[in-house]
């Protein structure tokens, strides 16, 4: 459970950064109060690009509007040849760009998992859409649509949820990002480095909070079911443990027996756990495509796995200690 | 100058409380058993027989009087004593067999060596007590692939392997029909000739009491 959930998160936040790199801009421009991980309206005016254009070093910028869908999805309203003079627009591996209001292009991720077909109709926001174009992923979005469609369809004509903006070198990125900053106070502006380093599970506040109460709750259930499964073992096993202590077993012998027993039975936990992870894995890609994508995190192995042990060593202790203080005689009448 | 007695019991009780009442199951026992001996105790359900047994075993503390075992005062041991005790000086037979299900025959047997501190292997005396009781072939397999005859038989190699001083057995053929039951005594007391052991066997059955060399009976707590 653990290793799943931080997969999810590890895999969502590294798509994010991935297509937010693909976007090829040096800046990203946003509006206040947005969170790092996604952005559920559009309220600043598509006249700032127009107006960033005349700051200092800034060659381009190009604003873009997000609609959430159902699940995790979004689609990306964009102006293609805005898209195209910010980085040379997307690189079609089936069919081209949007060229009727109707049209909408998506990532080849999407089409695979989806089984999208060229001529396909997409249903999306009460309006179906008609599949023009497939483009190689990593760039902006899964799913894009025209600008000025998109905004009229969710009643935000004029409206943008991030505008990139491109600068003359690279290396002014940061001074521009200070200087937009005093003159658009509250808007969320990073450099492109600066933004996709944010995008980990510590630098998103809720996520980080929602993680840690996760890893919690699996370390309380972990430690339950280990502590009832041990518990449970000792009682079914009272005759054994009489025999042994009968036959001069000392409390030390058994309590060797009882944690050896909990430290396979965690590692066993925690290696099928690993190998469910492939398995969850393949039910997100299979049960919710195009949607959750659960990553490998092999850091978490050990830190799962250390929880395990932590867990199943704590809650063999009461049934241990059970086990040393039953009389012997009681033990050996145990049916 | 005469050899001080394997078991020496003197003046034993032991009272246990069930609730508000008190239940004196031994009222003062006197017993004495040389090395060597095969003693039977026989006696009716609630005689004491059994926790005269779980006494001399170092298995139940008792309530006043004195049990030496091989020279050693077991008033005065501790837990950690008694279980030494039951290690190296004590081998147990059982009327439920009480092997553990999931060891082999033969693993039941080397994990007593292993408690015991002792090498695992089986020296070539020990061998010899495997064949006279008749389950060298039977090693390998777990307890419920083997009849109650054959489980008490690796029980007794279980109850020998760290060569005790004092082998204690509780109604070894309680759970045996009349033929296994035979065939174990006559290895019992085979063993006793054979190899000098000290035996000391509860029963309540005057047949397997008559392999005994000496029957001694007891009643209400007492010796009779």
């Amino acid at each position: 459970m653990i290793l799943t959930l931080v997969g999810v998160s590890h895999g969502t936040l590294d798509q994010s950064a991935q297509r937010a790199k693909g976007v090829g801009a040096d800046i990203w421009f946003r509006p206040p109060g947005s969170s790092a991980i996604g952005l559920s309206s559009a309220p600043m005016s598509d006249k700032i690009p127009a107006l960033l254009m005349h700051e200092p070093h800034v060659t381009f910028a190009m604003g873009t509007m997000v609609q959430p869908l159902s699940g995790f999805d979004a689609m990306t309203g964009v102006d293609l040849d805005d898209f195209r003079r910010l980085n040379g627009g997307f690189h079609f591996l089936k069919g081209g760009p949007l060229v009727n209001d109707n049209d909408v292009i998506v990532d080849e991720y999407y089409a695979q998992q989806k089984n999208l077909h060229l001529g396909d109709t997409l249903n999306l926001v009460n309006h179906d859409w008609r599949l023009v174009g497939i483009f190689e992923s990593g760039k902006l979005s899964r799913i894009c649509v025209k600008l000025s469609v998109l905004q009229g369809l969710t009643g935000n004509q004029g409206r943008l949820s991030q505008i990139f903006i491109k600068v003359d070198n690279p290396a002014n990125a940061q001074p521009v990002v200070d200087a937009l900053r005093v003159k658009y106070h509250g808007y969320q502006i990073y450099t492109m480095e600066e933004f996709t380093s944010m995008l980990s599970i510590s630098n998103v506040g809720m996520l980080k909070s929602f993680i840690g109460v996760v890893i919690g709750v699996a370390v309380i259930v972990g430690f339950i079911v280990v502590f009832m499964a041990m518990y449970t073992a000792v009682l079914e096993r009272t005759r054994e443990i009489g025999i042994l202590k009968a036959v001069g077993g000392s409390s030390g012998l058994i309590l060797n027996i009882l944690f050896r027993e909990t430290l396979l039975l965690a590692l066993l936990g925690s290696a099928a756990g690993i190998l469910l992870t492939y398995g969850t894995q393949w039910l997100m890609k299979h049960a919710v495509p195009a949607s959750l994508v659960q990553e490998t995190v092999y850091d978490w192995w050990p830190i799962a796995t250390g929880i395990a042990v932590v867990g199943a060593l704590l809650g063999a202790i009461v049934p241990g200690v059970k086990a040393i203080k039953q009389d012997v005689t009681e033990a050996l009448s145990y049916e | 100058m005469s050899e001080s007695p394997m078991i020496e019991v003197r003046g034993l009780t032991k009272t246990y409380h069930v609730g508000d009442v008190e239940v004196h199951a031994l009222r003062g026992v006197d017993l004495e058993i040389q090395k060597g001996e095969f003693v039977a105790i026989v006696g009716a359900s609630g005689s004491g027989k059994s926790t005269l047994f779980h006494i001399l075993g170092g298995l139940t503390p008792m309530t006043s009087g004195t049990v030496h075992l091989n020279g050693r005062d077991l008033a005065r041991m501790t837990n950690a004593e008694r279980t030494d005790l039951r290690k190296t000086t004590v081998g147990f037979v059982f009327q439920k067999y009480n092997l553990l299900p999931t060891l082999s025959a033969e693993d039941n047997i080397r994990i007593v060596q292993y408690i015991g501190g002792r090498n695992t292997t089986f020296d070539p005396s020990f061998q010899e007590i495997l064949r006279l009781l008749g389950i060298t072939d039977r090693m390998k397999h777990k307890p419920r692939a083997l009849s109650g005859g054959q489980q008490q038989r690796v029980a007794i190699a279980r109850g020998l392997v760290n060569s005790p001083a004092i082998l204690l057995a509780d109604e070894p053929t309680g759970n045996l029909d009349s033929e296994n039951s035979a065939a174990v005594l006559k290895l019992i007391k085979d063993l006793n000739r054979r190899l000098g052991q000290t035996i000391l066997m509860i029963t309540h059955d005057a047949d397997a009491a008559s392999y005994a060399d000496r029957i001694v009976r007891m009643r209400d707590g007492r010796i009779v």
